[in-house]
């Protein structure tokens, strides 16, 4: 009844909208509509789509006090060089205040090659830390208590090998397993999607995923086995919807294994973790989150039937939107960033990167990261953002909007579904295609000038060359082949030899857990190349058949 | 005789996974009528001069993102001029330092997009330098 | 100094690529370096892939390559994808299935578009095929999109042509063109592990059956999981078969020499056409004749019977 009254004020609105469109016509690209009324949330039930914080379906946030009882980790994505330098920076962000310790690791690591492998040149420790064996790892960590801090590894295909050798290096401290702290990314199916750094086909993957989970299970419960991401998916160029439906369904395919593995859902479950992007649209980010919440609750509860409640909630950290920083006007991006930081934290993140201003440019110099680290320190303790939790909701936009996105979510996942899960459309390249065309079609509204970067396509400058960018000096790639040259020296080989025969047999047989084989390989001294070759002779290697 | 396709190599060299440029180009460049060879990732200096070799291209254009710039480009010019393909235009994009390109442009590079450039402006330099 | 195609003849894969420029560019050398490297031809094996869009033929492709070069064999490709008929502009990516080939020097790949000519893209794989021919590869891929018309005409130019399907794609056998099962010697269903495998190959069978064109020559069905390298060798086996049944039965020949005719009478309708077009366009003739047409004081069939008249005089 107050609606029909509603509905005809609202079209008396619409009648002056008319009128004042022919005086200002309204700017291009717009997404959503101009107004949100009651008219948009007739439907919402407070029990049913949002309950209460800490409580099914988790719109509200996962947590019953949030930032109140304690605030996102402040978890600054860092690595570079030496395992000496990247020590030392992680040494200062954690004097600084950071919370967590976030780990970058150069290209060739994350491929399973080691530094001195002819295919490694020019890319030694340059987007991340060099390390090729439990030498450098020691180091990386030397003077941190890994029994006091937590840690999150920056690591794909073979991440296994890299939390073997944390636990290694914890255990040298004298910390056992079940008191570790951390996160391993460990989430292939969106390397084939979206980031490229893969080693092994789909099934071994899958397999070395599945392991992970159990061993944790059993060895390292407060370990977070995976973090299924969305922010490499975004940074590619899907649009808000895309990334976690993309994301939940790569999550989905990572459960369908587990399961199938043999494994009970309530036993890994609750250790999945998430990776979402913060990007521009400040307000479209906050729905995304709690759309993401709502459905990952509705898919473990219903498709999966868990029945812990912890298996039913998405945490998640989440990383500002690299992408949309400038290498024009690199001061604008500190602007850019406190945008996308308010979003993450209004979205009710666990854990928080923030970009640096110089991202388009470099890796970040220790001024410019510790910028990046007050702005989430200034929102933390003076918006009074973190204060109250999930302060949007009931919003006429933000209710409808979250609705929408889970709407688009859902679609995008019955249509996976119907290819035969997210392995089949990155084999089918149909999350690829959706991608590239999201990306496309940006790329032209901005050229076309629909859409509006500031310092890039209006409001321009004369710029002058950045001065002050970090270097990564060449000859890390010599000095870390000095090291192997040493390493492999002084270890003792017919020991090794026998770990990696254990670890190829083990690795032939499908039933055989492969953590315990590859912590002995490591623990032997076992370069991370050396143990990878062994996977890579019984996997195989994967073959990107996908062209645009 | 009819009218000459410009063929265009764009390749990501080394180990570095980010397409999204090199994709949004390899689509900006067929749109723009020039016939577009993507042969993906980790493709070694060896394979991009061989592959621009076989399929006689006119450009050579390399999306890099991973700071491995300075050794990637002058290991393809070195085989380029061995294979007696200094006639093709070699250009780069990705996140090259400013300070890195005079370098770059030195050795034979013709030209470094640096982020933020519309892919119109790629398409005019490549005509406007086509030999 | 060698001209190109002595180049070509002598192994260089630079010529081979110019030359192939040349041909596609129609440069004003292209009909002379030809002539130089017909006589060069005749020897390789000329196989022909076709089927639709995700069948897998670039990965099929690589595979059967691979398999022909552990033999000692060298190898070319030649890889069509379509050109976008409102820029002109392609996307070549087969290649990204066939990086390992990349090194290998005893194969060379070149990705063409098909550039919107209908009848000249035929004749122009032809002849890139012949320059391979010359070059000294022992065996030639031809692998199109599949399946239109030219692409129909392309495999015209091969011994032995292999249509690539693949199950569930969303198509029977009854969606799919007649003109596929006519020119299929053999049929690989690839990504064999898909669910519809047995219904497809049951279907392919069946209409292999009515559609029995080859008296002696029944097309084979082989099964494939081509980026498993599942399958591979048994498709060439029945490659194999194949190219002995040709042989041995004098249809090899035969195909070769019907070519040969196609060729000769396809060159000579689009040399006429192009040259006599040229000429009448140059002297403001054509414009002269489509006004009188038009205007219906003349009818464009006793036009073109007295200008062929006298030109045949």
């Amino acid at each position: 009844m107050a609606n029909e009254s509603l509905e005809a004020k609202k079209q008396a609105y619409d009648a002056k909208v008319e009128k004042a469109l022919a005086k200002h016509p309204e700017r291009k690209n717009l997404a959503h509509n101009r107004l949100y009324t009651p008219l948009d949330t007739e439907n919402l039930d407070y029990q049913r789509d949002l309950g209460f914080p800490g409580e099914y379906p988790y719109t509200r946030g996962v947590q019953p006090t949030m930032y109140r009882g304690r605030l996102w980790t402040m978890r600054q994505y860092a690595g570079f060089a030496t395992a000496e330098e990247s020590n030392q920076r992680y040494k200062y962000l954690l004097e600084q205040g950071q919370t967590g310790l976030s780990c970058a690791f150069d290209l060739p690591t994350q491929i399973g090659y080691d530094s001195d492998d002819p295919i490694a040149e020019g890319e030694v420790g340059k987007v991340g830390v060099a390390i090729d064996s439990l030498a450098d790892m020691e180091i990386l960590f030397d003077g941190i208590d890994l029994g006091k801090v937590s840690t999150s590894m920056t690591i794909n295909a073979p991440a296994a090998v890299l939390l073997a050798m944390y636990i290694a290096v914890a255990e040298k401290q004298g910390v056992s397993p079940d008191k570790l702290n951390g996160t391993i990314q460990n989430d292939i199916l969106k390397e084939y999607a979206a980031r490229g750094t893969y080693i092994f086909p789909p099934k071994p993957s899958m397999r070395l995923i599945t392991n992970v989970f159990e061993y944790c299970s059993q060895h390292v419960p407060q370990w977070n086995t995976i973090s299924i991401s969305g922010y490499h998916i975004r940074e590619a160029g899907s649009t808000a919807a895309q990334e976690i439906a993309f994301t939940i369904a790569d999550g989905i395919a990572y459960v369908d294994a587990a399961i199938k593995a043999g494994l009970n859902v309530d036993d890994f479950a609750g250790r999945l973790s998430f990776f979402w992007n913060a990007h521009n649209n400040v307000l479209e980010e906050v729905c995304k989150f709690r759309a993401s919440r709502r459905v990952w609750a509705k898919v473990m509860k219903e498709r999966f039937g868990a029945k812990n409640p912890k298996s039913w909630m998405l945490r998640v950290h989440t990383q500002t939107a690299g992408s949309m920083l400038t290498a024009q006007q690199p001061e604008n991006n500190i602007v850019r960033v406190t945008l996308q930081t308010v979003a993450a934290i209004l979205g009710g993140t666990q854990s928080l990167h923030t970009n640096s201003k110089d991202e388009a440019l470099a890796l970040p110099t220790e001024d410019a990261v510790r910028t990046a680290l007050r702005t989430q320190q200034i929102v933390a303790y003076e918006s009074g953002l973190a204060d109250v939790i999930d302060p949007l909701a009931g919003s006429y936009y933000i209710e409808a909007l979250t609705d929408q996105i889970e709407k688009e979510c859902w679609d995008y996942i019955q249509k996976i579904d119907d290819m035969g899960g997210a392995v089949v459309a990155i084999e089918k390249g149909y999350i690829q295609r959706e991608i590239q065309e999201s990306a496309y079609k940006w790329q032209m509204e901005v050229e076309t000038k629909q859409r509006i970067i500031v310092g890039v396509n209006q409001f321009q400058i004369e710029e002058k060359p950045q001065e002050g960018l970090l270097r990564i000096d060449a000859s890390v790639g010599e000095l870390q082949t000095a090291k192997l040259k040493a390493l492999r020296a002084r270890r003792d080989d017919a020991a090794l030899a026998q770990t990696l025969a254990a670890l190829e047999t083990a690795a032939l047989d499908q039933q055989k857990n492969l953590m315990p084989f590859i912590l002995d390989a490591v623990k032997a001294y076992g370069t991370l190349g050396e143990i990878c070759g062994v996977l890579r002779k019984v996997f195989g290697e994967y073959e990107a058949h996908i062209s645009l | 005789m009819m009218e000459k396709r410009i063929r265009v190599l764009v390749a990501k060299p080394g180990l570095d996974g980010h397409d999204r440029g090199a994709k949004v180009v390899a689509r900006a460049l067929r749109d723009a009528g020039f016939e577009v060879i993507y042969t993906g990732l980790r493709q070694t200096p060896e394979m991009i001069t061989e592959t621009a070799l076989q399929e006689d291209v006119n450009v050579i254009a390399l999306s890099l993102l991973s700071g491995a710039h300075n050794t990637i480009f002058p290991k393809v010019l070195d085989l380029m001029k061995a294979k007696d393909m200094e006639d093709i235009l070699l250009i780069g994009g990705g996140v090259i330092p400013d300070a890195d390109i005079p370098g770059l442009k030195a050795a034979g590079v013709a030209e470094i997009f640096t982020p933020g450039t519309p892919t119109s402006a790629i398409i005019e330099f490549i005509k406007a330098n086509v030999k | 100094m060698m001209d190109i195609a002595q180049e070509i003849v002598a192994g260089s894969p630079r010529a081979l690529a110019r030359a192939i420029t040349a041909i596609e560019n129609e440069y004003e050398e292209a009909p002379e370096i030809m002539q130089k490297l017909y006589p060069h031809t005749g020897r390789a094996y000329i196989i022909g892939i076709t089927g639709p869009p995700g069948a897998g033929k670039s990965t099929l492709t690589d595979k059967l390559a691979k398999k022909y070069r552990e033999q000692g064999k060298t190898v070319g490709i030649i890889a069509v994808d379509p050109t976008s008929p409102f820029t002109g502009g392609a996307i070549l990516g087969d290649r990204i299935r066939m990086n390992e080939l990349t090194l290998d020097p005893g194969v060379f790949i070149r990705s063409m578009g098909t550039r919107g000519s209908l009848g000249g893209l035929a004749l122009k794989t032809a002849d890139v095929a012949k320059i391979m021919d010359a070059a000294g590869k022992d065996i030639i891929f031809i692998e199109t999109v599949g399946v239109g018309q030219s692409e129909v005409d392309i495999v015209k130019t091969a011994d032995t042509t292999i249509v690539v399907l693949v199950p569930g794609l969303g198509d029977d056998i009854q969606a799919i063109k007649a003109g596929i099962l006519e020119i299929g010697d053999l049929f690989a269903i690839n990504k064999a592990d898909r669910d519809g495998v047995d219904r497809l190959n049951t279907e392919l069978e069946m209409m292999l059956d009515l559609n029995q064109r080859q008296v002696q020559w029944r097309p084979k069905v082989s099964r494939t999981i081509a980026n498993r390298g599942i399958g591979i060798d048994e498709l060439m086996q029945r490659i194999e078969e194949h190219r002995v049944y040709l042989a041995a039965s004098g249809e090899l020949a035969l195909r070769r020499t019907q070519r040969t005719r196609d060729e000769l009478l396809a060159l000579l309708e689009e040399q006429i056409n192009r040259r006599v077009a040229a000429r009448m366009k140059a002297s403001g003739e054509l414009d002269f004749l489509v006004a009188s047409i038009e205007q219906r004081k003349r009818d464009p069939y006793s036009v073109v019977a007295a200008l062929v008249d006298s030109y045949l005089v």
